[in-house]
């Protein structure tokens, strides 16, 4: 089991962790030797090799350092000015241009030259991060230790995939096939995939027993019905769905939405109409699909769950990555409605008031009638901007597609949209629902 | 073997063959029996301990009707949390709409039914789960929760005492705290 030094004094706690960081910074040195020997013996590359050697060097530097008791520490306004930045909005938009900034520069960001070194800064900083006591709780807590792990093997996955995919489009540009044409040896299944399935089973029981030798499985204590802990998070895997539940009703956000990711994903092969890119990596080719795999996947699902794992505390608040998790941390979080806004602020009129002794139909008309806003916005998003995009931006979408795919995959895409467009006017305007309707349990 | 071969054997057996048959079919029937039977009797058990199972062990449950004390031990501007653990109920002494009230209000969360806590400082009840909060009079105002707490029937019993009943709720955004029987004025 690892023993995490007294977190009681920053001091303590930054000597206790001398030792540990020390064989950190080693362990990544070596990483980078390994790196210079994959590039002088396979890529042939002097540049790189000379590069990988320095940076070994100075993470063995840096072991050294922290072995003697003098880890890197990040100075004390930097965490500072990390919690103020790293707020909900700034995060997620900083995501979203991340993501744009690597559509669009893909051709650099997967050489090796940057994608290594981008490893190495990621490394530093954890290295240095670990020595803020609040960072090193959030991020070794055994529920959050795999997360750390899923954000490097995505990472590794999303560079593998697109490396291969930019080296396809140069071959496809200069009118050679994909390098997956090539492919032309056949193995059989018996015994050379089922030895590999079998190595790689034993290999996994192996890491997972490791695992939990190490880490021990997070056990509270007896479930009370009276008492739910503060903060009560869904397993990590959930934590996407239980970040969408803040910014829609239960019903949407728990039912609708689950069901329309699936329902999605499984007509995507119907609403496709483009039939290259089958069977090779290649970004060019199929540059819409990549773009919302990129979005929905990297962009939503995971961001949430990183959102739900590192940012959420106590009282589900937001904290920086150096924050300490204090349950009395206040934050102005006050819901308006759009009917609200709609009525009260910009009109300067009080919002319409269903009378206690009014029913059916009057009823109906006066909530319609307060609603006006949220369901005229709502039209116009899900019916109007469609049409109006079918004439415009997606005219040659549209045509190939057809009315009916065409309306499918558009609704489905501006689902999507719709929770970052709503998770951010949540965080800056204090909207909640768009129509809200309590009396008849509807709210959008 | 070939074909030839074997005839004649199935020949020499066939003649013999009645009573040894007769002997095989009533050992069949009798295993047939059995096992029916067995599985019968499994079927049984099984479908006994699933009823079984339907019946919890231990089955205790807090009253729906109980007496919280006299109104005159509640200040103004009181939230009482001895009443939670057990019946999942705040006895607030506070204002609805100008009017002050003891009214009982439930500790369920109404976005998805976690238990709320009492936050003194913030004058608030907050959810561990999505952060919803709500005010003393149990307004909804932060966080996904789409409306108010319910309230629980809150009365004067005979000897003078508060009497809450679980078994009858009251929601805001119905227009159900203009009711009586949801408070007691103060």
């Amino acid at each position: 089991m690892i023993d995490w030094p007294h977190y009681a004094s920053e001091e303590g706690f930054v000597a206790g962790l001398a030792g540990p960081l020390g064989w950190y910074y080693l362990g990544v040195a070596a990483l980078n030797l390994g790196a210079m020997w994959y590039a002088l013996r396979r890529r042939r590359s002097r540049l790189e090799a000379v590069v990988w050697a320095l940076m070994g060097m100075a993470f063995a530097g840096l072991g050294g350092l922290a072995m003697s008791g003098h880890p890197l520490v990040l100075p004390e306004w930097l965490k500072d000015a990390c919690d103020r930045a790293l707020g909900p909005v700034t995060f997620t938009l900083g995501a979203m241009a991340g993501l744009v900034i690597f559509y669009l520069g893909r051709r650099v960001l997967v050489q090796p030259l940057v994608s290594w070194t981008a490893l190495n800064v990621s490394l530093l900083l954890m290295g240095a991060s670990m020595t803020d006591p609040d960072f090193a709780r959030t991020v070794s807590r055994p529920d959050n230790v795999p997360i750390v792990g899923m954000v490097y093997l995505l990472a590794f996955f999303t560079w593998l995939g697109t490396a291969q995919a930019v080296r396809n489009d140069e071959r496809l540009r200069r009118g050679q096939g994909p390098v997956e044409a090539g492919f032309t040896d056949k193995v059989l299944v018996w015994p050379d995939v089922v030895y590999i399935e079998l190595i790689g089973a034993i290999v996994a029981t192996v890491v997972l027993v490791v695992w939990s030798l190490l880490i021990p499985a997070p056990l509270e204590e007896p479930a009370n019905p009276a008492v739910t802990p503060n903060p009560s998070k869904a397993p990590w895997y959930f934590l996407g769905l239980q970040e969408m539940l803040l910014y829609f009703d239960p019903a949407v956000a728990g039912v609708v939405l689950p069901a329309l990711i699936i329902l999605g994903l499984m007509a995507i092969p119907y609403l496709d109409p483009n039939p290259r890119g089958s069977g090779y990596y290649t970004v060019d080719q199929r540059r819409f699909g990549w773009a919302v795999f990129l979005f929905g996947f990297l962009g939503l699902w995971i961001l949430l769950i990183l959102i739900g794992t590192f940012m959420r505390g106590p009282n589900w608040s937001f904290f920086g990555p150096y924050e300490p998790r204090d349950p009395h941390k206040i934050a102005a979080a006050t819901n308006i409605k759009l009917c609200e806004y709609f009525w009260a602020v910009w009109l300067g009129r009080g919002v319409p008031r269903v009378p206690p002794e009014s029913g059916g139909l009057q009823k109906l008309g006066i909530i319609l009638w307060r609603e006006i806003a949220g369901l005229t916005l709502t039209c116009a998003y899900f019916v109007v901007l469609p049409a109006v995009l079918a004439r415009t931006a997606l005219r040659r979408m549209r045509q190939a597609m057809g009315r009916a795919r065409y309306w499918l995959m558009i609704l489905l895409l501006l689902m999507m949209l719709m929770l970052p467009l709503k998770m951010i006017l949540n965080w800056t305007a204090h909207l909640s629902y768009i129509v809200s309707i309590p009396e008849y349990s509807f709210n959008l | 073997m070939r074909r030839a071969d074997r005839r004649p054997v199935a020949g020499a057996q066939g003649r013999r063959g009645p009573s040894r048959r007769g002997l095989l079919r009533i050992t069949f029937s009798w295993l047939l029996w059995l096992g029916f039977a067995a599985l019968g009797a499994v079927a049984g058990l099984w479908a006994a301990a699933t009823a079984r199972f339907l019946f919890p062990n231990a089955l205790k449950e807090p009253p729906q009707r109980f007496k919280v004390g006299f109104p005159a031990d509640y200040p103004p501007a009181h939230v009482e949390s001895r009443f939670k653990d057990e019946h999942g109920v705040w006895v607030v002494h506070g204002t609805y709409r100008g009017q002050a009230q003891i009214y009982a209000l439930s500790s369920v969360c109404t976005h998805l039914g976690c238990i709320t806590i009492w936050q003194e400082e913030q004058k608030r009840f907050k959810c561990p789960c999505h952060g919803s909060a709500f005010y003393m009079d149990g307004i909804n105002y932060e966080g996904p929760a789409p409306r108010p707490l319910e309230r629980y029937a809150i009365r004067i019993a005979d000897d003078g005492q508060l009497e809450v009943d679980k078994s009858r709720t009251y929601q805001e955004e119905l227009g159900q705290w203009h009711d009586p029987d949801s408070y007691v004025p103060t």
